[in-house]
């Protein structure tokens, strides 16, 4: 087992040297560079710089080097934990996102466990009472759920909340509680912003999932070692939850890799909406003004987060599965 | 009984056996035939018809899309007819019946300010009604980009007639989303079909001749996959120069979406390949002295031909659904392009949406294409496999 977990994380550096370039080659696409970004927004409010301070700013941010130079530049500090320094920032990346990192990681996080609680159960029922009214009627709000948008969900949840329940729903707290003492009500005011971007996030995937488990549920139930559970006289309760579900949840930690992507997509989105302090809106404004070390840093993390994902997602299906072979 | 009767009974026992036997071997001689008899396309054919909620998406992707072929005639307005006298104008309710007769109309409409808030309001004129008509002249178009034409479906000789409201610069919503939908439904098509044609050629060709160019294509797929695909999409989009032209933005949006999309129908046409790689009939081809390219295109493709059909309209959702997320967000398509998603972006404020919450309609259009279109792949899939019931 130990060595499968070695050779998997040494099987992933090829893997995240060829990322690095990508995400380089594509924080360099867009024409110009952060100079010209902030030229543009400078001259939008009316003001002009001179050709001797562009040159300055290019040269004290290394931008007038070769594109080689700059990536090697960049790369050689991930091993000591540094990721570039932020041009609009002017500041470390590191420091800038590693809060947002884990809002990202905490929303992502119960966001699939949340899903998980939701659709285990639903699948279990409606394997079980196969075509019955509760089954389809999970099944078609299963499918509604799939197909709202998670920004639309987050727009409708910010007008309800405001309308009906007479409260703001974006940030962290609402805007009296900003600036209140830490107690008990304060965390109250947080739980209530957390738990909608969860939901949110979590309504997703949770179609998907169910209809996983469900039909996972009804193979297992048709094999031979459930007649024999049933007909050696155990109780439905102990072949279900015992001997079925056991089986039938494996797959759905396998498309738990499937899942992580999705995940942090919709933390992003869902972040942007309700502006939450996820990684969302510090990338996208780093994309528009072209803070390409932040931008860069983000993409890549995201792609490692999703990576270390599968991995703890196939070392579980291995741990739990004991028919899994790891070569 | 005798000797004689005991063989006797036998031979009679065993001769009604066999016709027994016969007859049941007709039977299962007939019902063999029968499903010869009915090709396959027909048997999925038949299984999708079953499947009602499939079938009531398949009806509503279909409507969507004549809708989108015929949008400038049925929307009242034409895309960028501003009526500035009706700016953020509250949908309006049509009345069907007058005096008893069937007389769509609505109400006249006056525009004051309400003096406390300085906000725009508009009381009806119960006095005075508008007759809502059929193919009435309106704005000059050009239907389908073809054929000029000024006929719109519907629409009033004087005052607005506006079922989803207006906007800030007094345009009509519901002429807007309807025009918009030929963008957001069309570019799902295009980024589909562009996934299609890289996925169906690498898949088909990476699962056909396997070795070091299938371990190429799939290295190539695990890398592209474990980029996190929005932020990936954000990355690129932004990289679109700002000053391309509307279309070259579009085509660079359809190129960037299917960038993603094609892994995984490379994926999945590849597994099927390799189960089809074994069977006889390729074999038999092969013997008979058919070309690798032949044995692909006549025979290959045709028979993972209802997988990509599934494949592609499962697709369908995340497309129309990334693109409308990223024109939301700004990164996508921009005006004067105009899809969902782009329509969208005046209604990210909470502000707005409280004061016009009508803004919101084109979110519910892409959420019932989705809907829509999962229903539709949904049934697809389960008939793609006419065999299990």
């Amino acid at each position: 087992m130990i060595a499968y977990i070695v050779k998997r994380i040494l099987g992933m550096i090829p893997t995240l040297i060829i990322i690095s370039i990508i995400t380089f080659i594509i924080i360099q696409l867009p024409p110009g560079d952060f100079v010209t970004s902030v030229q543009a927004e400078i001259a939008s409010s009316g003001g002009g710089m001179d050709a001797t301070a562009v040159e300055a700013m290019r040269v004290r941010y290394g931008l007038d080097q070769p594109i080689l130079v700059q990536y090697w530049k960049w790369v050689r500090g991930f091993p000591k934990g540094d990721f570039g320094y932020s041009l609009e920032w002017n500041a470390p990346v590191w420091d800038i996102i590693k809060g947002r990192l884990m809002w990202t990681f905490l929303l992502s996080g119960l966001a699939l466990i949340f899903m998980w609680i939701v659709s285990v159960p639903i699948g279990i029922y409606s394997a079980r009472n196969k075509y019955s009214l509760g089954d389809n009627i999970f099944t078609f709000f299963g499918f509604v759920g799939l197909s709202i948008p998670d920004f639309m969900l987050s727009l409708l949840w910010m007008v309800f909340a405001t309308i009906v329940l007479g409260f703001s729903a974006s940030g962290l707290y609402s805007p009296h509680m900003v600036d209140a003492p830490w107690g008990f009500t304060k965390f109250l005011d947080l739980l209530n912003h957390l738990w909608p971007p969860i939901v949110i996030m979590g309504i997703v995937g949770t179609a998907e999932l169910i209809r996983i488990m469900r039909g996972n549920l009804l193979d297992v139930l048709n094999q031979q070692y459930i007649t024999t559970a049933r007909s050696k006289g155990l109780e439905e309760k102990i072949v279900i939850q015992k001997y079925a579900v056991r089986m039938a949840i494996n797959p759905l930690i396998s498309v738990l890799g499937m899942q992580i992507p999705k995940m942090i997509s919709s933390s992003i989105i869902v972040g942007l909406v309700l502006s939450f302090p996820t990684i969302g809106p510090i990338f996208l404004r780093s994309l528009i003004t072209q803070d390409m070390y932040l931008a860069g840093a983000i993409l890549l993390l995201m792609t490692i987060m999703l990576l270390v994902g599968n991995l703890l997602a196939d070392i579980a299906l291995a741990w739990i599965d004991p028919r899994i072979r790891y070569e | 009984m005798g000797n004689k009767g005991k063989s006797e009974y036998i031979r009679k026992l065993y001769e009604q056996q066999s016709t027994l036997d016969q007859s049941i071997a007709r039977q299962m001689m007939n019902s063999e035939r029968l499903a010869f008899a009915t090709s396959q396309w027909r048997m999925m054919w038949r299984k999708f018809v079953k499947n009602r909620i499939a079938v009531l998406g398949g009806i509503v992707v279909l409507l969507f899309y004549l809708i989108a072929l015929f949008a400038d005639f049925i929307a009242p307005y034409t895309l960028q007819q501003r009526m500035d006298q009706y700016s953020f104008l509250p949908p309006q309710k049509i009345h069907f019946f007058y005096e008893g007769k069937l007389q769509p109309f609505v109400y006249s409409l006056e525009g004051t300010r309400d003096p406390e808030t300085l906000m725009k309001v508009y009381i009806p004129d119960h006095e005075k009604q508008i007759p809502v008509r059929f193919f009435v002249q309106g704005e000059s178009y050009k239907l389908m980009g073809l054929f000029p034409a000024s006929i719109h479906l519907f629409g009033t000789e004087e005052g607005i007639v506006s079922v989803m409201g207006t906007d800030g610069q007094g345009r009509d919503m519901f002429s807007r989303i309807i025009i918009g939908s030929q963008i957001s439904l069309t570019i799902g098509l295009a980024g589909v079909a562009l996934s299609l044609l890289i996925g169906a050629f690498l898949g088909v060709y990476s699962g056909y001749f396997g070795g070091w160019i299938d371990n190429l294509i799939q290295r190539m797929i695990e890398i592209i996959r474990s980029f996190p695909p929005i932020p990936l999409w954000m990355a690129l989009t932004a990289a679109l120069p700002s000053h391309w032209s509307p279309l070259k933005v579009y085509f660079a949006i359809t190129v960037i979406l299917s960038l993603i999309g094609w892994t995984w129908l490379a994926r999945q046409l590849r597994g099927k390949v390799l189960a089809l790689r074994e069977e006889d009939f390729v074999l038999a081809a092969r013997l008979s002295g058919a070309s690798n390219w032949w044995i692909i295109t006549k025979h290959l493709i045709p028979a993972t031909m209802s997988h990509i059909i599934v494949i592609s309209t499962l697709s369908m959702p995340s497309m129309i659904l990334a693109e409308s997320s990223l024109s939301f967000l700004g990164l996508g398509l921009r005006p004067p392009l105009t899809s969902w998603g782009v329509l969208l972006q005046q209604a990210q404020n909470i502000q707005v949406l409280l004061l016009y919450p009508w803004l919101m309609m084109p979110g519910f259009f892409v959420a019932i294409s989705i809907l829509a279109f999962n229903f539709l792949g949904d049934g697809l899939r389960d008939a793609a496999d006419p065999y299990t019931v």
